[in-house]
């Protein structure tokens, strides 16, 4: 077994996909957090945009399509997220520790 | 009655279990209702039931890590619904709708607030945490570090966030309870603690999922059926629904526009921080990555959790505003007196309760109210687990009995369970009349400034040592305690001082706090050149393997 786990740390593949899970959940984390204090901003800042109305003659505020959308866009963020990681990402990781079981 | 008397009271009348004592003064906030009977049955048929499942959970758990993670045999999608269970609460479900109710748009912010956490728990925590944790997440945090300073300080933090969210779960529990069922607030207090102790101890893990499932399910169900009542209403035209929402509510056309809630932008960022990290860092969240096989399945819970508390919360929008097209226009059934002027009947969180007897009647009505209930148990149930797993999973086992046997710690987590049952029964009767409004967000401040930083640089940053992680952790805790006292919520509203008095001018510490506690492991850190911290730094790659790849990963617990 120790001898598994020395190749794995070893092999500069290993090093590399981690190197570029990371970077990718780093960036899925930064996007979705962007989504939320965009946002938030305009709660603070910019109420009368979220105030205008869909359409002429219309009740429903621009705002609720956003709102909701915020919601939508961090549920499908987070599914973009774990099928890639389900499939491609456990993959490589398989195939990394196969190729260290040789 | 002072609080003592109080508490007095309340041990006597559990000595007697439940009998008939008269001690329950009715003085509380909200107003006590006529007895429900439709809504008592429903309840008693799920607490039949969940009982039942308890009776089959116990005769799955015989180890610890049955206990503590049912023995990890829990799929994605089961554990999904679970997660996203303990986190839609009674106070989110009846709040937010609530605040939709009063408020209108303000209240899609909020909720809004609610979900962001759980994208960062995807990305950058869940296979980590089922990767390097086995039981608690004092497993991942203290892998490569000294065992005893950093369990002591993660089972701190632990049972502070369980205290103050648990203390506004149970007085949530019995002025609901009140409004709803028509029954003391003693008795509803007696009942969640009996009912959860008996899920805990005799069910585990196990019994609480499966409780969580099952109300999960129900929670969403009903909230569905409410939902698409009030859109047939309106023949499925949220226009519709709005244009009728703001013709009749006092705040006309404002109810489409953000209002008060956001004053300035600190308050609004930092508030942000709670909710988007201290989700990573609630310890009875963090305990359900341990009951799925592999990371594969701990990635699906998440996504599947954050799926369903995202189609809740839009959900609750809806409802909310169902409930101002219907209720508004309906005074005398729904208002105190029959006049708009006093209010809903039962306090402004009824707007839901109220809204399902409008839409389903009694019947439904019942459902909703048995739903609410039993929301409440599930999740004082949830945090129960995760305290009594802190006390004997890292305080006994790993600190003061070093190698006891599963069996010693079983019994500890059991005699843990009942303990914390009492307590919460208890400090539940001692806050009956205070203001509990801040203890959920203090919960959060806390998880986002101690557990999660410690979580994650231990994870994450390579030159972390014990004594940084120990040091700051303790340091955001003290100054998210510290720094809320000083907030107005708590400084004025809880301690009554004087109006404008209160030092510390923001709604939520987390940025100071959270800051601070980063800042304090990063320095104590790199200013750490002791043996152990060498030792530690040179265990990185072999604990970085395992997080990233699962090699040597705890299979399915308790095979």
């Amino acid at each position: 077994m120790q001898n598994v786990l020395d190749r794995i740390t070893a092999n500069p593949k290993f090093l590399e996909f981690v190197a570029m899970r990371s970077r990718y959940s780093i960036i899925m984390a930064i996007i979705s957090a962007s989504a939320y204090y965009g946002f938030i901003l305009l709660v603070a800042f910019n109420k009368e945009f979220l105030a205008t109305k869909m359409g002429p003659g219309m009740t429903t505020s621009i705002g609720v399509p956003i709102g909701v959308g915020v919601i939508a866009f961090t549920i499908l963020l987070t599914w973009i997220y774990v099928r890639r990681a389900n499939t491609e990402f456990d993959a490589i990781n398989e195939s990394l520790i196969k190729e260290a079981q040789k | 009655m002072t609080k003592f008397t109080k508490i007095l009271a309340g041990l006597l009348a559990m000595a007697v279990a439940g009998g008939a004592i008269a001690a329950g003064a009715d003085l509380g906030k909200t107003a006590k209702q006529a007895t429900n009977w439709t809504a008592i049955v429903m309840f008693g048929i799920f607490v039949g039931g969940t009982l039942f499942i308890t009776k089959w959970a116990a005769s799955q758990t015989k180890t610890a890590a049955d206990f503590y993670t049912g023995g990890g045999g829990i799929t994605g999608f089961q554990n999904g619904l679970a997660i996203a269970g303990d986190y839609m609460s009674a106070a989110s479900f009846l709040g937010i709708s609530g605040l939709v109710f009063a408020n209108g748009f303000d209240g899609l912010i909020f909720s809004i607030g609610w979900l962001v956490g759980w994208p960062v728990i995807t990305f950058l925590m869940a296979e980590r945490l089922r990767n390097l944790g086995k039981f608690t997440f004092a497993d991942v945090a203290s892998y490569r570090f000294a065992q005893t300073p950093v369990r002591i300080f993660a089972a701190s933090a632990s049972l502070v966030i369980v205290a103050f969210y648990m203390i506004a779960q149970m007085v949530g529990a019995g002025q609901l309870i009140k409004v709803l069922f028509g029954m003391d607030y003693l008795y509803a207090e007696i009942l969640v603690g009996t009912v959860m102790m008996m899920y805990v101890l005799f069910g585990g893990m196990t019994a609480t999922t499966w409780v969580q499932i099952i109300k999960a399910c129900m929670l969403l169900a009903g909230a569905t059926f409410m939902a698409v009542s009030v859109l047939l209403q309106f023949g499925f035209s949220p226009e519709a629904l709005f244009l009728k929402a703001t013709e009749v509510h006092a705040k006309k056309d404002a109810l489409m526009s953000p209002g008060a809630l956001i004053k300035d932008p600190v308050s609004a960022i930092s508030v942000g921080m709670a909710l988007m990290f201290g989700t990573a860092g609630l310890p009875h969240i963090l305990m359900r990555f341990f009951t799925v096989p592999n990371a594969k399945e701990a990635r699906k819970s998440v996504a599947w959790a954050t799926t369903w508390i995202g189609y809740f919360y839009i959900l609750t929008f809806i409802i909310g505003f169902g409930a101002i097209t219907n209720l508004v226009t309906n005074p005398t059934d729904f208002y105190v007196g029959g006049e708009l002027a006093k209010g809903l009947k039962g306090g402004g969180n009824m707007a839901a309760v109220h809204l399902a007897k409008a839409v389903g009647g009694d019947l439904f009505l019942g459902f909703i109210s048995a739903v609410a209930f039993a929301t409440i148990l599930a999740v004082v149930a949830g945090l129960t687990l995760s305290g009594a797993s802190a006390v004997s999973h890292d305080l006994y086992a790993s600190v003061f009995n070093k190698g006891c046997s599963s069996e010693q710690e079983l019994r500890v987590s059991k005699i843990t369970t009942v303990c914390l049952g009492i307590l919460a029964v208890v400090l539940g009767i001692a806050f009956e009349k205070e203001n509990v409004a801040y203890m959920v967000m203090l919960a959060f401040v806390i998880a986002c400034s101690s557990n999660f930083p410690v979580l994650f640089m231990s994870v994450l940053w390579k030159n972390c040592t014990t004594r940084g992680a120990v040091v700051g952790g303790f340091v955001g805790l003290a100054s998210a305690v510290i720094l809320t006292i000083g907030s107005a919520s708590v400084w004025e509203a809880v301690m009554l001082n004087p109006k404008g008095s209160a030092w510390f001018p923001y709604n939520s510490a987390a940025i100071f706090s959270m800051t601070a506690a980063f800042v304090t492991i990063w320095l104590v850190s790199i200013l750490d050149n002791s043996a152990q911290a060498q030792k530690e730094r040179a265990l990185y790659p072999a604990q970085q393997l395992r997080s990233e790849t699962g090699l040597g990963a705890s299979g399915a617990s308790g095979h």
